[in-house]
C-alpha cells in the first residue's frame, strides 16, 4: 500500500517535472469556443483566427523565442461545459491566460473562475455585463451594444429623426439590445411612438410592420435583431411599401444579409465594425492597415469571407502577446497589469486603450455608420 | 382598412406554408398511424438541396428536380434503415425514431451544407401585388397554387388509384391488407417517398419567402403538425384549412392583439378547437379496430 502511494507519488511528481520543462519553453494560452451548436458562426471564425496567428506567431519565433501553444475546447454554446472546460484549462492545462467565450453566456459563466484562480481572462462576448462593474481579470474585446445603438441614435440626432418605431426579434440578441436601445434613447433625445417584436423563427413580419406603417409621426424604423429575421423584416419593409428610413444593428453586418434581403436592403443604414468595409476606408484611417491585413490573411487561409467574430479574437490574441511582450514574461499578474495598461492598440475592432475602469478600451468611433448602396455597403458620412 | 387586409394576406401566406408541411404528414399517417416528425427536415433538404445544386451550376429547374429526387430517396433510406427494422414497434416508438432521424439529419444538413440561411428567386420577380392598400407577393400565389394541386392529386391518387387504396388498406388493419395480398412493406416504403417528395416540394416552393437554411425543419413541423391537428390528422383538406386557420390567427393575433402572444393566441385557438373536437375539423370519428 504505502510503496504504491510512493510510487504514485514519484509518478506524479515526474509528470509535473515533465510539464515544467516544457513551459519553460511554450507559453501556454487556453480557449473555450462556441465552435459548433447555436453560436457556431461566433466561435467558428474565432477558433480559425486563433490557429492562423498562433501558427504565425510561432512561425516568426514565438513571443521573446517561446512557442505559444494553444489549446482550444469547443462548448457548442453551452454555459455549463464552458465552465467545466474553464477549470480544465486552469487546473490540468495551466493555461497562463485566457481567449475566448464566444457568447455572454458562457462568458458569465467562466468568469467567476478565472476570477479565483487570478489568471486573465479576455471575452469575445458582446454584453456589457462582462465588463460592468468591472472585474479585475476579465476583459472584452468587442464593442458593446448599447454603443450600437448610441452610434445609430447619433444618426438620426444629425438627420433629424426624433420619433422612431421598434421591431425587435425575441432572441438573446434582439431582446439585449432592445434593452439598451430603449435605455440610452431619452439621452439622445429620440422617442420611440410603437414597438413590435417577432419571433427569432417568424417568417413573415408584415402584421407588426404594419402595424408601424400606420402609426402617425415615425420618422425611422430601428431593427435590433440577428440572423435571418432582420432579413425577412427588410423584404416586408419594402413589400409592404414603408418609406421611411429602415435602421439595422451590427448583428447582420455580414455579406450574407445583403444576399438574403435582396434588392429590398437598398438604403439600409446600420453600425459596424471597420473590418467589413476594409478595402473602402480612405488611406488616412488609422485602421485600415489592420484590417485590410487581417482579411486578406483569413480569406486565404480558409476560403472564407472574414467575419467581425474572427476578428474580436484577432484583437483578443494581440492585446495579450503585447502585454507578454511588454511584461517580458508570461505570469498572470504581470500580463494582467500590461493587459490593463493597453493604450493605442489599433485592432479590427477599433483603437483599444484600456484602463482600471474600463476594461473594453472602445469608444463610438470603433463604429462606421454604413448604408447598402448597389447591393454593396458604402460609408455613411 | 388596408391593416386588416394586410394581415388575412400574411396569415394566407404563412398559413399555405404551413398547410404544405401539414398535407406531408397525411400521406405516412395514413399509410402507418406515424405521425413522421422528420417531415420537416425533408422541407429543409428540398430546400437546401435545391439551393446548393443550383449555386454549383445546375438550372434552376434541374436543380429543384433533381433535389425531390434526393429528398424522395432520403425518406425511402429513412424507412428502409430506422422504420422498417422497427416494424414490430407501437406507434409512439417509431414516432420517436422519426424524432431521432430528423435530429441526424439536421445534424448531417449542417455538414453537408453549411449553417448559413439561404434564399432562392421568386419564381415571378419579388414586386408584391398591391390590392386595397395591402401587398401580397407573387410567390405567396404560388405557395397557395401549389398546396391546392398537391391537395387535388392527393385525393385523386388515393381515391381513384389502386396503389392509394393499398395505404388505405394498410392503414386499416395490415394482417388484412397482407391477406388480401398487399406488399404492405413496399406501400408504406412508397407513402415514405411520395411524403419526402411533397415535403421537397414544399420546401422548394417556399424558400423564396421563408429562406431556408439546415434547420428550419423543426419549428415547421412543429407549426405544421399543429395544423394537421387541428384540421383533422390525415385529411389533406382538413391540413390545408387548419394551416390556414392557423397562419391567420398568428397574423391577426400579432397584428391586432401582440406580436408578443402571436403563438400563444394561434396555440390557445388550437387547445380550444381540439377541447370540441378531438378529432380535428375534419378527421374521421376514430375508428375502432376490431
Amino acid at each position: 500500500m504505502a510503496s504504491r502511494v510512493l510510487n504514485m507519488l514519484a509518478g506524479a511528481a515526474l509528470a509535473a517535472l515533465g510539464v515544467g520543462a516544457a513551459s519553460a519553453q511554450e507559453i501556454k494560452l487556453g480557449a473555450v469556443l462556441s465552435v459548433t451548436g447555436p453560436a457556431s458562426f461566433l466561435g467558428d471564425p474565432e477558433k480559425r483566427t486563433l490557429e492562423m496567428v498562433v501558427e504565425d506567431i510561432n512561425a516568426k519565433g514565438g513571443i521573446d523565442g517561446r512557442k505559444v501553444k494553444l489549446t482550444i475546447y469547443d462548448d457548442a454554446g453551452d454555459p455549463n461545459a464552458a465552465r467545466t472546460f474553464a477549470t480544465r484549462l486552469l487546473e490540468e492545462d495551466k493555461v497562463s491566460a485566457m481567449i475566448g467565450g464566444s457568447t455572454t453566456g458562457t462568458t458569465l459563466a467562466m468568469a467567476p473562475a478565472f476570477e479565483d484562480a487570478q489568471v486573465p481572462f479576455i471575452s469575445l462576448a458582446g454584453a456589457v455585463q462582462i465588463v460592468q462593474p468591472v472585474k479585475k481579470w476579465v476583459f472584452k474585446t468587442p464593442h458593446t451594444d448599447t454603443m450600437a445603438c448610441e452610434k445609430i441614435f447619433e444618426d438620426m440626432k444629425k438627420r433629424n429623426t426624433t420619433k422612431i418605431g421598434m421591431i425587435s426579434g425575441t432572441d438573446g440578441f434582439g431582446k439585449s439590445m432592445r434593452d439598451q436601445c430603449v435605455g440610452v434613447a431619452g439621452k439622445y433625445g429620440i422617442e420611440i411612438l410603437h414597438e413590435e417584436s417577432y419571433g427569432p423563427r417568424d417568417t413573415d413580419m408584415t402584421p407588426q410592420l404594419t402595424n408601424i406603417k400606420g402609426k402617425a409621426g415615425v420618422q425611422a424604423v430601428i431593427n435590433p435583431g440577428f440572423g435571418q429575421g432582420p432579413a425577412i423584416v427588410t423584404r416586408n419593409y419594402k413589400q409592404i411599401g414603408i418609406t421611411v428610413p429602415l435602421y439595422q444593428s451590427h448583428g447582420v453586418a455580414s455579406k450574407q444579409f445583403i444576399e438574403l434581403a435582396g434588392p429590398a436592403a437598398e438604403g439600409v443604414r446600420l453600425p459596424a465594425a471597420a473590418l467589413l468595409v476594409a478595402s473602402k476606408l480612405p488611406d488616412s484611417d488609422p485602421q485600415k492597415k489592420v484590417v485590410v491585413e487581417y482579411s486578406a490573411n483569413y480569406t486565404k487561409k480558409t476560403g472564407q469571407p472574414v467575419s467581425t467574430f474572427g476578428g474580436h479574437a484577432y484583437d483578443g490574441f494581440h492585446i495579450w502577446a503585447e502585454a507578454v511582450k511588454r511584461a517580458k514574461t508570461d505570469k498572470a499578474a504581470a500580463v494582467r497589469d500590461e493587459i490593463e495598461k493597453t493604450k493605442g492598440y489599433v485592432g479590427t475592432g477599433g483603437v483599444v486603450n484600456m484602463s482600471a475602469t474600463d476594461h473594453m478600451g472602445l469608444d463610438l468611433s470603433a463604429f462606421r455608420m454604413l448604408e447598402i448602396k448597389g447591393g454593396d455597403w458604402t460609408l455613411s458620412p | 382598412m388596408p391593416e386588416l387586409l394586410q394581415f388575412a394576406f400574411s396569415g394566407l401566406t404563412v398559413g399555405t406554408v404551413y398547410a404544405l408541411v401539414a398535407i406531408g404528414f397525411t400521406l405516412i399517417y395514413n399509410a402507418s398511424d406515424v405521425v413522421n416528425f422528420a417531415q420537416g427536415e425533408f422541407v429543409m433538404l428540398g430546400g437546401m438541396a435545391t439551393v446548393f445544386l443550383a449555386a454549383a451550376g445546375l438550372p434552376l429547374p434541374v436543380a429543384a428536380i433533381l433535389a425531390i429526387a434526393i429528398t424522395m430517396l432520403v425518406g425511402l433510406a429513412l424507412y428502409a434503415f430506422a422504420i422498417d427494422p422497427a416494424r414490430g414497434a407501437s406507434a409512439v416508438a417509431i414516432i420517436i425514431v422519426t424524432i431521432g432521424a430528423s435530429i441526424f439529419l439536421r445534424g448531417v444538413a449542417q455538414v453537408v451544407f453549411d449553417k448559413r440561411f439561404h434564399a432562392l428567386p421568386h419564381w415571378f420577380g419579388a414586386e408584391p401585388i398591391r390590392v386595397g392598400g395591402a401587398a401580397i407577393l407573387p410567390q405567396s400565389l404560388v405557395v397557395i397554387a401549389g398546396a391546392a394541386l398537391i391537395v387535388l392529386a392527393l385525393f385523386v391518387f388515393i381515391e381513384r388509384t389502386i396503389l392509394g387504396k393499398a395505404i388505405l388498406a394498410v392503414a386499416a388493419n395490415r394482417l388484412a391488407a397482407r391477406l388480401v395480398g398487399i406488399n404492405v412493406r413496399k406501400t408504406v416504403a412508397f407513402s415514405f417517398a411520395a411524403s419526402a417528395a411533397i415535403g421537397a416540394i414544399a420546401g422548394i416552393l417556399i424558400a423564396p419567402i421563408t429562406l431556408t437554411s439546415y434547420d428550419v425543419g423543426t419549428l415547421l413541423a412543429l407549426k405544421g403538425f399543429a395544423a394537421a391537428m387541428l384540421g383533422g390528422m390525415g385529411n389533406p383538406v382538413g391540413a390545408v384549412v387548419g394551416g390556414i386557420l392557423l397562419g391567420l390567427s398568428e397574423s391577426f393575433g400579432a397584428g391586432l392583439v401582440s406580436s408578443k402572444y402571436k403563438d400563444a393566441i394561434a396555440f390557445l385557438i388550437i387547445l380550444g378547437v381540439l377541447f370540441v373536437r378531438p378529432q380535428g375539423l375534419f378527421g374521421a370519428q376514430h375508428r375502432e379496430r376490431v
